[in-house]
């Protein structure tokens, strides 16, 4: 199983190529949007995307506008804000919104691939949890 | 500066000019216009009272002297009327006549005499040999015996004294005989010499020949005529009293007043000259023209004082906007460099980013097993982190170009600038120690509270430590310190931050908060840290300032308004 499935969603064509290339060789399943709302949409059709990584500057729906409506729908996907503008308070309001960190634009490969695996692990921790108190609740049915 | 050295003197001068002009012209024209009407007016006024107070003068001295000889003649007439011509033939009576006339009169009369009708004067009483005197050539004893009663003109006559007579004619039975007397021209003379007004005012009587019948008081040769030259006897006269005034050979304007007298026979003239009866208007004139001067003086020196105060007021404020207007274009210039770099750090971030990662994954794919035992790998992989490593520095000038350009970025809160300082020098503590530089603060307490952002606080007073210690450390030697203080003056938090480093040099001292400017080597400083300093600062209408000599050591001095 690769180590994490995460959706990289940036408007900068190369950008993404140069990213899905390295992460793939790195065992990351790695799934591709141009925009905020392409994102949502993919999103939509596959449940087996566990992290986002987010630029949040962008043409239309921006880095901020897209975290927030993936919370809203798929709260239990993680977010990984990428600021190509390098602004700690973006990244801050990122984080306030929900997102699970931040990262610079250059960034290291290494620091995205620990940042990716820690919240792709959360995530399957969340949803750990989850199947246990389901579990939990069905085995306590009976009493 | 002075205006008339600035480089707009010829406008100033321009201006002054025109400043003095009005003001000069404002003042005089009304002045020149009241003056001036107001003296005519006054002028003609003066004038006309002064005509009329000769006028006056000359009327009542005119019926005075009309009054005279009536009465002299009057005299006579009585006395003819009072003896018979019997009698008057009597040298006792007519002795006893004369001596009570003189009692009466005082010296008037001269003498007295009694003509038969053939013209011999048949009895005389007075001081001359006049008796048995034939008169019956003399023009008055024609006339009397043609006009019962005479007043002959002044004339020599027998006796070689001017002098004059009043005769009258009376009849006995059928043969006239006439009454005559002689009136002293001394005595007749007094009544018009005492007409004297000023230094030329004077008066005199003249016969229709145009002969002086009194003794003028200045040698006065009148033209022979018509009363001279003051009547003309050929128009009709309206008036008994006429007024003139005409220019004499000496370019002098002379009043001349004329009465008639005596039946027109005699012409009482007035003569003044016009500057004499004028005499208290000159005066007048004199004291407003001084007035006039001096005020005119003072006008002037007025309106020149007060043009060049407000040139100068003009200048200075003139000189204090261009300086504000520089300022203006300096903070404007700052200000559109900061969006510029904005811009440019988006712009540039992200085909840094793709480079990097590009070069990232050449190096993935160097890991390959077919590329292990290439002998060029150490060379490929030591030129990819090369790249690298100038992404990030690409990175790190944006970061900085950003956070100059970005303005008000985190939240603004009241602070204690205090705190920050120590926090920085708790930060930067552990690297200072490392370069052997001692930091030490002295703060006064209970400071205001300043409005601002701490991450900028931060920054501002970090950057100003980091070069601190930059140039200590490059330096070397002992004793070196950071000192921090702070105070409050002149209603404003004063924030001093001193090393004893080596100084930054004349040259460099001028630039040290243009963005870009640095002298630090390539790749070590971007020239911005003291840039974003002056902007933060700036923005919060404070104001930061260095004093450093070479060798010695650098203080900025940093100034917070307190709100």
């Amino acid at each position: 199983m690769a180590i994490a499935n995460i959706l990289l969603v940036d408007d900068e064509v190369p950008f993404v190529e140069a990213m899905t290339r390295r992460l793939t060789k790195r065992d990351v399943e790695i799934h591709a949007a141009y925009s905020g709302e392409e994102a949502l949409e993919k999103l939509a059709h596959s449940d087996a995307i566990e992290v986002v990584i987010l630029d949040i500057k962008m043409p239309g729906m921006d880095g901020i506008d897209t975290l927030r409506e993936i919370k809203r729908r798929f709260p239990l996907v993680e977010v990984i804000m990428l600021t190509g503008h390098a602004t700690v308070e973006s990244g801050i309001e990122g984080m306030k919104l929900g997102a699970f960190d931040y990262l610079m634009k250059p960034c290291d490969i290494t620091d995205l691939v620990e940042k990716v695996q820690a919240a792709a692990r959360k995530k399957r921790d969340h949803e750990e949890k989850i199947i246990q108190a389901r579990i939990k609740e069905i085995t306590s049915r009976r009493t | 500066m002075p205006w008339y050295k600035s480089t707009r003197a010829s406008y100033y001068k321009h201006l002054f000019r025109n400043m003095i002009v009005t003001i000069i012209g404002v003042s005089f024209v009304p002045v020149f216009l009241v003056s001036f009407t107001i003296y005519y007016a006054f002028f003609t006024a003066y004038q006309e009272k002064i005509n009329d107070h000769l006028m006056a003068l000359v009327e009542n001295h005119k019926k005075q002297i009309d009054s005279f000889l009536s009465n002299r003649l009057a005299d006579i007439l009585f006395l003819s009327e009072s003896d018979s011509y019997g009698q008057f033939r009597d040298q006792a009576v007519l002795d006893a006549n004369l001596h009570s006339l003189r009692n009466s009169y005082g010296g008037i009369f001269v003498d007295l005499g009694v003509v038969d009708a053939d013209g011999h004067q048949v009895s005389y009483a007075g001081p001359f040999k006049l008796s048995n005197v034939n008169y019956a050539d003399a023009l008055w004893f024609k006339k009397v015996m043609r006009d019962q009663v005479v007043v002959s003109d002044v004339f020599l006559g027998l006796r070689g004294f001017p002098h004059f007579i009043v005769a009258v004619r009376r009849f006995e039975g059928d043969l006239p005989w006439v009454l005559r007397a002689t009136i002293d021209f001394i005595a007749f003379n007094n009544m018009v010499e005492n007409i004297r007004i000023g230094e030329t005012g004077f008066a005199f009587i003249l016969n229709k020949e145009g002969e002086l019948q009194t003794k003028p008081r200045y040698n006065f040769n009148p033209a022979q005529g018509c009363y001279g030259q003051f009547l003309d006897c050929s128009k009709p006269i309206t008036s008994d009293i006429h007024i003139d005034e005409r220019r004499d050979e000496l370019d002098n304007d002379i009043i001349y007043v004329t009465a008639l007298l005596k039946n027109r026979d005699w012409a009482l003239v007035y003569t003044q000259k016009r500057s004499d009866a004028m005499a208290e208007m000159r005066w007048a004139q004199r004291i407003s023209i001084f007035i006039f001067v001096f005020g005119g003086i003072s006008i002037v020196a007025m309106a020149f004082i007060l043009s060049w105060r407000m040139v100068n007021r003009i200048a200075e404020s003139d000189q204090a906007k261009e300086m504000m207007n520089k300022q203006v274009i300096e903070s404007g210039k700052l200000a559109s460099l900061g969006e510029l770099a904005a811009g440019v750090a988006h712009e540039i971030n992200n085909p840094v980013a793709i480079m990097v990662e590009e070069a990232g994954w050449i190096d993935d794919i160097l890991t390959e097993p077919e590329y292990k035992n290439n002998h060029n790998i150490e060379e490929l992989q030591r030129a990819l982190k090369q790249i690298n490593t100038q992404g990030k520095r690409c990175k790190d000038i944006t970061t900085k170009l950003l956070s100059f350009a970005r303005g008000s970025g985190s939240a603004i809160r009241n602070m204690q600038i205090n705190e920050i300082i120590e926090e920085v020098i708790t930060l930067s503590s552990q690297r200072a120690k490392y370069a052997n530089i001692e930091m030490h603060s002295t703060l006064q307490p209970d400071l205001p509270e300043i409005r601002a952002s701490e991450t900028e606080m931060h920054q501002v007073f970090l950057n100003l430590v980091n070069n601190a210690i930059q140039a200590m450390e490059k330096n070397g030697g002992s004793d070196r310190t950071i000192h921090f203080k702070s105070y409050v003056r002149d209603g404003k938090i004063i924030v001093e931050v001193t090393d004893n480093g080596p100084g930054i040099p004349e040259a460099v001292l001028g630039r040290i908060f243009d963005p870009f400017f640095t002298t630090k080597p390539v790749g070590q400083g971007t020239g911005l840290g003291l840039s974003i300093c002056y902007g933060i600062i700036r923005k919060m209408n404070g104001d930061i300032q260095v004093k450093s000599t070479v060798g010695e050591g650098t203080q900025f001095t940093i100034i917070f308004p307190i709100q």
